[in-house]
């Protein structure tokens, strides 16, 4: 009995709320919404790209799809990361295409009621508002939830 | 859903196109074979009663008109001249015309639409006007209808359909219809079998029919109403004629049963007696319904996808065909690809398992990869498609290039059947098109012209497909004037595309031909100057992995030949490592490779180094340096690749190191990335590493070294 009423308060918890992804870039928390992922896979080294600007770190093969890998990083402007065994490549899917993103560390899944999430202030960087969608207060830290459409633009335009 | 059905008329308008465009060539040829008359004649009837039924009306109306002389010809009242000829053959790539505007939007051009309606015309007698809409039941030899004496004859039809034939989605009205188009009909309900309402068993069919039909048809006819219903209903028909009207209609039955079907789109039987018309494949067709009828009967075949593939096969002839979307296709040749990449893998890791003894591994490993290959290559050979319809869709290209140059020409094609991959069919239509537009415009001689020079009025085109050593060749050859060299030149020179003094020889002068932004046509004509030169042609070929070369002489004509590889999928690569990447040159592009010394470098001004070759000097260009890649360990690069391009200019390829030579499959880096100087795409190697996959051409070009020997050397040849 007690399991159950436990049970329907958990489902309308989940219907209120959205399941984020947090992790870390360049010692930032970001977030994005676990529907967005696809899989997260331990950083290995890529096939480098010639020509391809500083984000762009290369292509990976994933079970015979060639994807590229962004530096998130490089990506909002920060340090280039040095990529090593202990990141991780969050594959999401953006425009149809499988595409990895290079981060530091995945944190936690956290469940976010979508009034908690915050507008972004503004701040002197075009980049920062266009990438982040909003922001959120967890754990007395804050999280950055990513807009994916605006930080990996449609194939076309991904390079050059 | 109505999208669907209209992409699969358009797709069956397609192949009618190809096989009207086919008999009339034949016909062009001299082939006067009844039966290929009525095989354009039959497939012009379908697409017409397609049309009716997407009330594409234009199409329609000009289909009937053609079909209407082509029924003249049938019956022996016209005679198939030159000129006559020349208006169907003018009239049959109007209608593709039409198909194409139905399908894709567009204009059609009224003037000629309207010169062809009435050159048509004059080939129709007035009365046989509306002979065509009559059914075309006995589309069979046109010898077997015509020796029926049409005689009125009256039918009683005794019509109850079980309850198995609504569940096949036939519906009695359209086969009442059917026959009322033959004559006159009378339908009496019979509803004594009709219970109570409180016993009625709605799935259940109780109603009956009676009908009178008084009709010129023969009986084989009045039965083949009820051929896709045969078993599905208690049926009796009872006709008045004497027995000599029977034998008739056996001997029409007969003729008909050795005919290729006329109508196709009739609902097809549902499932269960679908194994009885597949045994059965030349069925005589039903009377045609008239227009009206068809969405019904289209419908019908959208909703039992049998009826496609049962009909394919009718069409196609002996060999049964299956039509399968590309994409299913495409899903296996990338499981195959990774099947190969899979076995590799495999091969590599056992190797490093260190087990002594590993030759029963190695055999069964051996014969998976076998088994790989042979897969591979069936599935490639899905994929391939013989160049024929490619082929016949120029023919028309030059018609209406002649027509617009006031020259005359024939395309010749050769090697019809030779097979290509689907994709590389599809690419090479918009680069053939140019250059054989180019071909009648610029390459063959007005009439007049050609006779003073000893020549045939008629230009002649050669358009050849052949398999070469794993590539595939296709040449096209006009007998015309040849490049104008002088003219070429003098161009070349006012567009500043070379040095006013620059000396060439023949073969870089007609390379010309391929270089941006040049054009040769003093005004630009309506046909071949559409602001496109062959730079495009160019790039379309090399943009297949091909290549495209031109040789001409003088009076004689200029053929152009355009190589490439056999697929796309899968290529020959040289694995080489290049700042501690590893990638793969194509074979093809590779004319030697060789371990340089340092005794071969020779310097040459500050940053250009030559690679001394048995005394020929040729510049050399780092791969790595060309990539933009800096090398983190001391190897230096000491390998050099010798690889020829284009132009025939050579290049020495500087890479660290050779590691094998092996077939790769080739991974598109469309949608990745955008275009990558230097990289034509990606492949995956045995260890599951991505290698990017060079393209020398664009490397030699963004390399200052061999881009500015390249100058140079024009220059010393200019002074």
């Amino acid at each position: 009995m007690q399991a159950e009423v436990k049970q329907t308060d958990q489902e309308v918890k989940h219907a209120e709320h959205s399941e984020f992804v947090s992790f870390t870039v360049a010692g930032q928390a970001f977030c994005l919404k676990i529907t967005q992922i696809r899989e997260i896979r331990r950083w290995s080294p890529v096939t480098i790209l010639p020509h391809a600007p500083a984000d762009v770190l290369g292509v990976m093969n994933l079970r015979g799809a060639v994807i590229p890998i962004y530096d998130l990083s490089a990506r909002f402007g920060l340090q280039q990361t040095e990529a090593s065994e202990r990141n991780v490549v969050i594959v999401v899917s953006v425009h149809g295409k499988p595409v990895g993103l290079l981060a530091e560390s995945v944190s936690e899944i956290i469940s976010i009621n979508p009034d908690e999430i915050q507008e972004t202030p503004p701040v002197d960087s075009r980049n920062t508002m266009e990438y982040i969608q909003g922001i959120i207060s967890h754990d007395d830290t804050m999280v950055r939830i990513i807009n994916l459409d605006a930080v990996i633009s449609a194939p076309e335009q991904v390079m050059l | 859903m109505s999208g669907s059905i209209q992409d699969t008329f358009f797709e069956e308008c397609e192949e009618l196109l190809e096989a009207t465009d086919e008999g009339l060539t034949a016909i062009e040829g001299g082939d006067h074979d009844p039966e290929v008359v009525n095989a354009i004649f039959r497939a012009v009837h379908s697409i017409k009663g397609g049309a009716g039924a997407f009330g594409l009306d234009d199409l329609v109306a000009f289909a009937h008109r053609f079909e209407t002389v082509f029924d003249e010809v049938r019956s022996n009242r016209l005679d198939l001249d030159p000129k006559l000829i020349q208006l169907l053959l003018r009239s049959s790539d109007h209608l593709s015309a039409l198909v194409e505007v139905a399908r894709d939007g567009g204009e059609v051009d009224e003037a000629h639409h309207d010169t062809l309606l009435a050159a048509l015309d004059e080939y129709i007698p007035e009365e046989e006007e509306d002979l065509t809409f009559e059914p075309m039941g006995l589309g069979g030899p046109a010898a077997a209808p015509e020796v029926i004496v049409p005689q009125e004859e009256t039918y009683r039809i005794r019509f109850h359909p079980l309850k198995e034939m609504y569940g096949t989605g036939n519906e009695p009205f359209f086969l009442f219809q059917a026959l009322k188009d033959m004559g006159e009909l009378t339908v009496t309900l019979d509803e004594n079998e009709l219970p109570g309402f409180d016993s009625m068993d709605v799935s259940d069919s109780y109603l009956a029919w009676d009908l009178v039909l008084v009709t010129k048809e023969p009986r084989s006819i009045v039965e083949a109403v009820f051929e896709f219903v045969e078993g599905l209903c208690e049926l009796s028909i009872d006709g008045d004629g004497d027995a000599e009207a029977e034998a008739n209609a056996l001997a029409a039955l007969d003729a008909m049963f050795s005919a290729p079907p006329v109508e196709a789109a009739l609902p097809d039987p549902a499932p269960d007696t679908a194994a009885d018309s597949a045994s059965a494949p030349f069925e005589p067709p039903a009377p045609a319904p008239e227009p009206e009828a068809k969405p019904a009967a289209a419908e019908d075949k959208a909703s039992a996808p049998k009826a496609e593939s049962g009909k394919q096969e009718q069409r196609s002839g002996p060999k049964p065909t299956l039509r399968v979307e590309l994409e299913r296709v495409d899903r296996l040749i990338n499981a195959v690809g990774e099947l190969i990449i899979n076995h590799s893998m495999l091969a590599q890791q056992i190797a490093n398992l260190n087990v002594s003894d590993t030759r029963d591994v190695e055999t069964e490993l051996e014969g998976f990869k076998n088994l790989a290959r042979d897969i591979q290559e069936g599935v490639m050979a899905i994929r391939a498609q013989p160049v024929k319809p490619l082929f016949q869709r120029m023919a028309r290209i030059v018609r209406e290039a002649s027509a617009a140059t006031e020259k005359t020409c024939k395309l010749v094609n050769e090697g019809e059947n030779t097979e290509v991959d689907k994709t590389v069919i599809e690419r090479l239509s918009d680069p053939l098109t140019h250059i054989l537009r180019n071909a009648v415009d610029h390459g063959i001689e007005k009439p007049e012209d050609r006779e003073a020079a000893g020549k045939s009025r008629i230009g002649e085109i050669r358009l050849s497909a052949s398999h070469r050593s794993g590539s595939v060749c296709i040449e096209i050859k006009d007998d015309g004037a040849g490049v104008n060299r002088p003219r070429v030149k003098q161009i070349a020179i006012e567009k500043g595309l070379i040095p006013e003094n620059a000396e060439l020889t023949d073969a870089e002068i007609d390379n010309l031909l391929f270089a941006p932004g040049f054009s040769t046509a003093k005004e630009v004509s309506n046909l071949s100057g559409r602001g496109v030169g062959m730079d495009v042609v160019k790039n379309a070929v090399t943009g297949l992995g091909g290549r495209i070369n031109i040789s001409s002489t003088p009076g004689k004509g200029s053929t152009f030949t355009i190589i490439l590889p056999l697929t796309l999928a899968v290529m020959d690569g040289m694995v080489v490592s290049v700042a501690d990447q590893t990638m793969v040159v194509p074979i093809t592009s590779i004319v030697e490779t060789m371990r340089g010394s340092d005794d071969m470098i020779n310097s040459l001004g500050a940053d250009g180094t030559l690679l001394s070759i048995r005394g020929n000097f040729v510049p050399i260009c780092d791969v790595a340096g060309g990539l933009g890649l800096y090398r983190e360990s001391d190897q230096q690069a000491g390998v050099y690749l010798l690889v020829e391009t284009e132009t025939g200019q050579r290049c020495a390829l500087a890479v660290d190191d050779i590691h094998d030579q092996r077939q790769v499959v080739i991974k598109s880096l469309d949608g990745v990335c955008g275009e990558i100087p230097g990289v034509a795409a990606a492949t995956i190697l045995g260890d599951g590493k991505i290698a990017m996959i060079l393209d020398p051409e664009s490397i030699i070009a963004a390399s200052p070294t061999a881009a500015a020997f390249d100058t140079e050397r024009r220059m010393s040849n200019a002074s």
